[in-house]
C-alpha cells in the first residue's frame, strides 16, 4: 500500500499492516523534517503531490521491491501539506522471512520513492527566503 | 484548436498563479504546449527538466495530445 496523507502520520497504526505469520524481519524507515539542507537553516517545509499519479507510482515501486527481495509486505505513506521541525514526512515499513532482504527492500523504496514519485519539497528557511528543493535554475542567492 | 485541462503543482502551480485551467491550444505534443506556456507566464524551468502526465499517467514529451486531454507538467520531485 503507497499512500499519500495530509493528517500527520501513526506508524504504530501502519506496522500491523505488515504483519505476516512468515515474517521474523521487519525494518521501518521513517523520514524527519530536519533544520538544515546544503547548509541552510530551514525552519519548515511544505509538502505537495500530484496524488493520484503519486499513488500510482508508489505502488510500481513496491511492486517492483517485491518482485525484487524475499519479502512479504511493503507499505509506504508520504505526509504532504505544512510540517515542521521533527514530523515524520515519510514512512517505509517492510517485512520478510530474513532480515537482509527487509533492509535492501526498504532502502529500494525510499530511493525510488524520491527519485520517482511526483511529490514536491519547499523549504522556508531563517532568511525569509524559500525555495522548492531542486527546482533552482539559478543560485539560490539570487532569489 | 482543442481544449485541454492543465493542473499545476509546486513551482509551476506559484509561477502560474493558478491550480487548474482549461484552454484552447494548437499545441499538438506536451513539450510544443510547455513551450507555450512557459513563453505566456515566465515559467522558470527549462522543457528539459519538466515531465508529462496525461490523464494521471506519465507521458512522452512528443505523445500526441487529443481533446479533452488532463495534462499535468511535473517539475523535478524531491519526496522524502
Amino acid at each position: 500500500m503507497f499512500r499519500i496523507a495530509n493528517t500527520p502520520l501513526s506508524p504504530a497504526e501502519l506496522k500491523p499492516l505488515l504483519s505476516d505469520a512468515h515474517a521474523g524481519a521487519c525494518v521501518e524507515f521513517e523520514g524527519w523534517v530536519r533544520n538544515h539542507n546544503d547548509g541552510r537553516a530551514v525552519l519548515a517545509l511544505d509538502y505537495e503531490a500530484f496524488a493520484p499519479l503519486a499513488e500510482k507510482e508508489g505502488e510500481r515501486i513496491l511492486a517492483e521491491a517485491k518482485a525484487k527481495f524475499e519479502i512479504r509486505e511493503a507499505v509506504c505513506v508520504h505526509r504532504v501539506g505544512a510540517l515542521a521541525i521533527g514530523d515524520l514526512a515519510v514512512w517505509v515499513g517492510v517485512s520478510a522471512a530474513h532480515r537482509g532482504a527487509a533492509f535492501d527492500a526498504c532502502r529500494y523504496i525510499i530511493d525510488e520513492a524520491k527519485a520517482r514519485v511526483p511529490i514536491w519539497k519547499k523549504e522556508h528557511y531563517a532568511d525569509g527566503s524559500t525555495e522548492w528543493v531542486n527546482c533552482a535554475t539559478r543560485p539560490s542567492a539570487e532569489s | 484548436m482543442k481544449t485541454l485541462r492543465i493542473q499545476y503543482f509546486a513551482l509551476l502551480r506559484e509561477q502560474r498563479g493558478l491550480t487548474q485551467e482549461q484552454l484552447a491550444t494548437e499545441a499538438a505534443t506536451p513539450r510544443a504546449l510547455y513551450e507555450e506556456l512557459r513563453a505566456q507566464h515566465g515559467f522558470t524551468l527549462p522543457t528539459e527538466r519538466v515531465r508529462a502526465a496525461i490523464n494521471g499517467e506519465f507521458s512522452s514529451a512528443d505523445a500526441p495530445l487529443r481533446e479533452g486531454d488532463e495534462v499535468v507538467f511535473i517539475p523535478p520531485v524531491a519526496g522524502g
